[in-house]
């Protein structure tokens, strides 16, 4: 038992952060919230010559087989930086098409999807290297979670997975303001209507002629498979967005007086950010054990994943909330890039599972839903 | 990075498990608070220190098993798991013996931790005093140089067990620089008993008459009974302090095991469609699961590496991350056992031991026991700012 980063796995997340630290990130973001994805895009690239979508990858698709240890450690990285896009749906996507491609080679028990037609070798062999390397950038949407596509717009493509169906969408409806400028949230077209955009859509980029990837069982087990990835990689992500909320407003604190000492020296300061800290401190090993859980496969994953989930998800939003107590009224503008991880937070934690559902996931209870 | 024990470890485990089924006490023992429960625990430990159960980490000349911390909380777990017995010897055995094992001399180890272990000699603590408990720094009580030896007056208070144990150890004023508050402190290890020496038991909030109150009126203590080099007894008291909030007062296991009979007090007695009831109770469960992988993961890294990556970036203080641990599990100790006495209704209010309330009135006792732990072992509040200087870099606040 040792329940620690290896070195290799800590070097990776610094190599990670120094190169997302050059990278303008919250450039980026307010770029990809304008409608502009080019710099976004760049960051994307970057990440992927780093390794890091490689890592919900299986080797035989150019990738690194899926290591949930190092996507912690990195989707940690991409909170802590606020990387725009759709990171999580992307990685999740890679989990489910690797699944998909898996049950389309026949080694399914007969339950498999009946894959596209004019796929020769399916769905994965399609997709997975060019999520790899981020030559696509990939989203995903659950229907079973709502009508929305995170980036969907942006994305080349957006999987939609539909009761047991899977499709997939080039073109999407006009993008819902979000309480979040930089994720951008829009209805993927997947039925005839969408066809036709799809179409219009196929100049940009012509990734796909069909709608439909698969159908079946393995679509529904694979789609629980992503949502517990996505679930796991966004309580990934929380926790880096809170750890750079709670060590922004450190720096704040430490340097703004009033009263002729700087405000961080006084008590209602120091213990409201002694309890962000406990609440990140004690989520991150829920996070990590919920990879090591995933890496195993295990039974209980799903409970691991639901609890590193609320307690990330409430860890950062408490940060935010202190953060933006602490910052006063130049926390709550536009101007100051604290405003990117503000909102992110808020929005990572009803993403991928609400605190009420894995609550209820982690006794084991389905939810009231 | 894994979360797999070695299945030398699991054999242990296994060990463990069987020896407490075939000895944990099929009805639980009295409040070992009360003087005939007191006795019950002493014979318990003594039981356990037969098999070499009772201080499972120490090494095996003083009757343990060298056990490794991964061990340790393995044992731990099963402990807890198999309701056993509290520990009425965990002053000593937590609080006292790791600082002998620190600055102890061979003389003081080999005469002073065979019967610690065994229950033949009980422990309490004297360090608060009336007007001295977070600042520490500022205690009264003296000890004076004379042949042999010290000679010990004042004070002492709110010392657990004091009522029935054999033993105390403490601080004092004396030795060099006695008169400056961090520098002129040595740590002295006293009889209970001994000529000078009243103790004055205070009844708790549960009204049991454990806890006490000490005076000191020219008590003898010979020279081998000082811990370390007199003067030194700050930074000695110190190590105790970071032991006391850490790992080895409050195992992962006791809140893991008081977690799961929440859990299944929740799918028994509770409406499950009641999802305020539903998430209060996750909660304790997500909080003990997350404090045992903290746990883990503590034992896991370099002694001396302190916490892996905090969320600032000021690492390094492994007494820092032990005051992390001291807010979290006492506050997770106090939701726990408020969730089941709110679950339990009117049932939850008796207290007894009689049979008639579930888990014989355990959670009624335990609520009162958790709610002194954010004040012991040093006050949350002083855990906070410890947290805020040493592991955020905040600044001090200025004292007047």
């Amino acid at each position: 038992m040792k329940f620690v980063l290896e070195a290799e796995q800590a070097e990776f997340g610094r190599v990670l952060g120094r190169m997302l630290a050059a990278a303008d990130t919250p450039g980026a973001v307010r770029a990809w919230a304008a409608g502009d994805s080019e710099p976004g895009r760049r960051v994307w690239r970057r990440l992927a010559e780093a390794g890091v979508f490689a890592l919900a990858v299986p080797e035989e698709y150019q990738g690194v087989g899926l290591r949930p240890v190092e996507l912690a450690v990195a989707y940690e990285e991409l909170g802590w930086h606020a990387v725009p896009g759709p990171v999580v749906e992307c990685a999740a996507s890679a989990v489910l098409l690797a699944r998909l491609g898996d049950a389309a080679r026949g080694q399914d028990s007969g339950t498999g999807p009946v894959p596209r037609p004019e796929a020769g070798s399916g769905p994965g062999a399609r997709w997975l290297p060019r999520i790899a390397t981020a030559e696509a950038i990939v989203s995903y949407a659950d229907r079973a979670r709502g009508p929305y596509a995170l980036d969907a717009d942006t994305a080349d493509v957006t999987f939609v997975r539909d009761g047991d169906t899977l499709w997939t969408s080039t073109a999407s409806g006009p993008v819902q303001p979000s309480l979040d400028p930089a994720r951008r949230l829009a209805r993927p077209h997947t039925d005839g209507a969408g066809a036709a955009a799809a179409a219009a859509a196929a100049a940009r980029e012509a990734v796909t002629a069909g709608a439909y990837v698969a159908s079946g069982p393995a679509v529904v087990r694979a789609a629980a498979h992503a949502a517990d990835t996505a679930a796991f990689l966004t309580a990934a992500q929380a926790l880096g967005a809170g750890r750079r909320l709670l060590a922004e407003t450190v720096t704040y604190v430490k340097r703004r007086t009033q009263f002729g000492v700087p405000i961080g020296s006084f008590q209602a300061v120091r213990h409201r950010l002694a309890d962000v800290l406990l609440a990140l401190e004690f989520a991150r090993p829920l996070v990590y054990g919920a990879a090591v859980a995933l890496a195993g496969d295990e039974a209980g994953a799903g409970r691991e994943i639901a609890a590193a989930k609320v307690a990330a998800g409430e860890a950062a939003y408490g940060a935010a909330r202190a953060a933006l107590q602490l910052h006063g009224a130049i926390g709550y503008t536009q101007e100051l890039d604290l405003s990117l991880w503000l909102l992110k937070a808020r929005a990572l934690r009803t993403a991928w599972g609400t605190p009420s559902e894995c609550r209820a996931r982690v006794l084991g209870t389905p939810a009231a839903l | 990075m894994d979360l797999e024990h070695t299945p030398q470890d699991e054999d242990f485990r296994s060990q463990v498990r069987a020896w407490l089924a075939a000895h944990v006490p099929a009805v639980p023992l009295p409040s070992l608070e009360t003087e005939e429960g007191f006795a019950a625990h002493r014979e318990w430990e003594r039981e356990m220190y037969a098999d070499r159960w009772s201080v499972v980490s120490w090494p095996e000349e003083y009757g343990g098993r060298g056990a490794s911390p991964v061990r340790r909380l393995i044992f731990e777990e099963e402990y807890h798991a198999a309701s056993a017995p509290g520990r009425v010897g965990q002053n000593g055995i937590s609080l006292l013996a790791p600082t002998l094992f620190a600055h102890g001399t061979e003389e003081q180890l080999a005469r002073l931790l065979p019967p610690m272990a065994s229950g033949e000699t009980v422990w309490a603590q004297a360090w608060s005093e009336p007007e001295s408990g977070s600042d520490l720094a500022s205690l009264r009580s003296t000890a004076v140089r004379t042949g042999g030896g010290w000679l010990l007056h004042g004070h002492k208070t709110w010392s657990s067990r004091a009522a029935f144990a054999d033993r105390a150890f403490g601080l004092f004023r004396g030795g060099p620089a006695a008169d400056r508050p961090h520098h002129g402190l040595t740590y002295l290890m006293f009889d209970l008993r001994a000529p000078g020496v009243t103790v004055r038991p205070i009844g708790r909030l549960d009204g049991r008459p454990a806890f006490a109150e000490i005076f000191l009126d020219g008590v003898f203590v010979p020279d081998r009974d000082v811990i370390g080099e007199p003067g030194q007894g700050w930074r000695i008291a110190m190590s105790t302090a970071a032991d006391e909030r850490g790992t080895t007062l409050r195992a992962p296991g006791r809140f893991l095991a008081a977690a799961d009979r929440l859990a299944a007090l929740w799918r028994a007695a509770a409406d499950p469609r009641d999802s305020a009831v539903r998430d209060r109770v996750a909660d304790a469960v997500i909080a003990a699961r997350a404090y045992q992988l903290f746990t883990y993961a503590q034992v896991s890294r370099p002694a001396a590496a302190g916490p892996d990556r905090p969320g600032t970036g000021h690492g390094g203080d492994g007494a820092a991350a032990a005051s992390l641990g001291k807010v979290f599990w006492s506050e997770l100790d106090i939701r726990l056992h408020e969730t089941a006495l709110d679950l339990l209704g009117p049932a939850g209010e008796l207290a007894d031991a009689a049979g008639e309330v579930p888990d014989h009135g355990r959670w009624a006792e335990g609520w009162t026991f958790a709610l002194a732990g954010t004040l012991y072992a040093g006050t949350n509040e002083i855990q906070r700012d410890i947290i805020a200087e040493r592991l955020l870099g905040l600044p001090k606040e200025r004292r007047r």
